[in-house]
């Protein structure tokens, strides 16, 4: 057995005097892909974001291919091969969305595969092509999300974790997003899927957890979702 | 009788068309549902039935009567009221508090701003006219509770309270299951629709959670590139392979 990808051992966070997780243990193995599911309000998100560095544990470590990463600024998790998609409606509103795409994937890669990567972002998002002259601010909500969705599809980390890919998004565009998700999986990046639409994470994913008001109430293999339901309920 | 109905609507923001000669109509106490792609302009044509924006080009009936220029405050006045995409309630204030604000400024509209300050005394007509609206949608005990304790799902419910307890004829209601599993989103069109089975209201939902809507909805309209491509009976308008296309991404 190789060394996981990302392990969360112990770990606690919270905002103010509210402890949103308890001791959470978790890990995706390299190139695997994990579904943390749970009831809204159960620690999902917050899990997430501890993982990106966007919120800092208050006890426990986060290690990223052998390496602690927990306590470290969002930019260098960041650089390490961690990506969080979709942050809301990230996007810079007052660029078009073409620089929206172009702009970091230039600073990454050069020019010319800089706008291999937009074609394939257009090619995955047609809407976005359609309107790549906009100003991204101008888009509607759900185009808005597609296109912070497209800049990580189309330069895929080592590691993308998927806060509630579904919010928003048309049917046709959330079938579109998870081929794609399969396709970069194929290609080696692992995946953490926080999802209220339980089948469409069971769809990709190879094991669960699931969060129970801040806790682990399961981990393993994923389960028929009659006896998911259960545990949802469960919570109360 | 029709309630509600946009003919000819148009909409353009820096020579881009957003809506296009749209038509929707919706009956008195009729819920219909208004579906598409992302981009296909259902939001703006919220904003252009809501007063929030107006449009180019056609008109807004509301009872027979052209709303014209008429103001978002005037329109729900005329019993016109709306939720939002991302939801808008005010931290720290109680659940009992959004509803009773939103009583007072329906009630004492033109009044002194400082009149919806919740103190002082609250009327005996006001306490029953909000507990029963919390009634209604299931949230007596939360009643006390601020709202930033609330799940995603008891928080849309506070969203609806707010916008039926100034007893509207019309509620434009967008995307009010975004976020919810599926779970909550039954709890919430139970809700719904036990809240409409008591009252004289009509409905217009935005939603992209399809079972939701073939639950809700007797009718749809399907928006794509701000025209209507399909519109009728839900579950015909389903099978129409322009909609599976453009919308549901399923191949015959």
């Amino acid at each position: 057995m190789s060394a996981p990808l990302l392990e969360l051992a112990g770990v606690h966070a919270g905002y103010g005097p509210f402890k949103a997780v308890v001791d959470v243990d978790l890990t995706v193995p390299a190139g695997g892909a994990v579904a943390l599911l749970g009831p809204n309000g159960a620690g999902k998100t917050t899990v997430a974001r501890v993982v990106s560095g966007l919120v800092r544990p208050t006890a426990g470590t986060v290690a990223f291919d052998g390496e602690v990463i927990s306590g470290l600024p969002a930019h260098e998790i960041a650089r390490r091969g961690v990506a969080h998609a979709p942050e809301g409606r990230s996007v810079f509103a007052t660029l078009s969305v073409e620089e929206n795409l172009a702009l970091p994937l230039r600073q990454a890669h050069g020019t010319a595969r800089a706008a291999e990567l937009t074609d394939q972002a257009y090619a995955m998002f047609p809407r976005l092509g359609e309107r790549r002259a906009q100003l991204a601010g101008s888009l509607s909500g759900g185009e808005q999300r597609q296109l912070s969705l497209a800049r990580v599809l189309v330069d895929p980390p080592r590691l993308l974790v998927v806060d509630e890919l579904s919010l928003g998004l048309a049917p046709v565009i959330i079938g579109e997003v998870y081929q794609r998700l399969a396709e970069i999986r194929r290609l080696g990046t692992a995946l953490l899927l926080v999802e209220q639409y339980v089948e469409h994470a069971l769809g990709i994913a190879e094991s669960i957890v699931v969060l129970r008001a801040g806790e682990v109430a399961y981990a393993g293999a994923p389960l028929p979702t009659d006896e998911l339901s259960q545990l949802f309920l469960a919570a109360g | 009788m029709t309630l509600l109905e946009a003919r000819g609507v148009t909409k353009r923001f820096a020579g881009i068309v957003a809506l296009d000669d749209v038509d929707l109509a919706c009956d008195e106490r009729e819920i219909v549902g208004l579906i598409g792609p992302n981009g296909a302009g259902k939001t703006t044509l919220f904003n252009c039935l809501t007063g929030v924006l107006r449009p180019d080009a056609g008109r807004v009936l509301f009872e027979g009567k052209d709303l014209g220029a008429l103001a978002v405050h005037r329109r729900a006045r005329l019993g016109i009221a709306r939720t939002f995409q991302r939801m808008e309630l005010f931290a720290g204030m109680t659940v009992r508090d959004h509803l009773l604000v939103a009583d007072r400024a329906h009630r004492r509209a033109g009044g002194l701003p400082s009149d919806l300050v919740l103190r002082g005394r609250i009327h005996p007509s006001e306490r029953d006219r909000v507990d029963r609206v919390l009634a209604q949608l299931g949230l007596l005990d939360d009643g006390d509770r601020p709202v930033d304790a609330l799940s995603l799902g008891t928080g849309r419910l506070v969203e609806l309270g707010r916008a039926l307890i100034t007893e509207p004829r019309l509620v434009f209601l967008d995307e009010p299951f975004s976020g919810l599993d599926r779970i909550e989103t039954d709890e919430v069109v139970a809700t719904l629709q036990a809240a409409h089975a008591e009252r004289d209201v009509a409905i217009v939902l935005v939603e992209h959670d399809v079972t939701a809507v073939q639950h809700l909805c007797e009718r749809v309209v399907v928006l794509d590139y701000g025209r209507v491509i399909a519109s009728g009976p839900t579950d015909t308008v389903l099978e129409d392979p322009a909609v599976r296309r453009a919308y549901l991404g399923v191949t015959e």
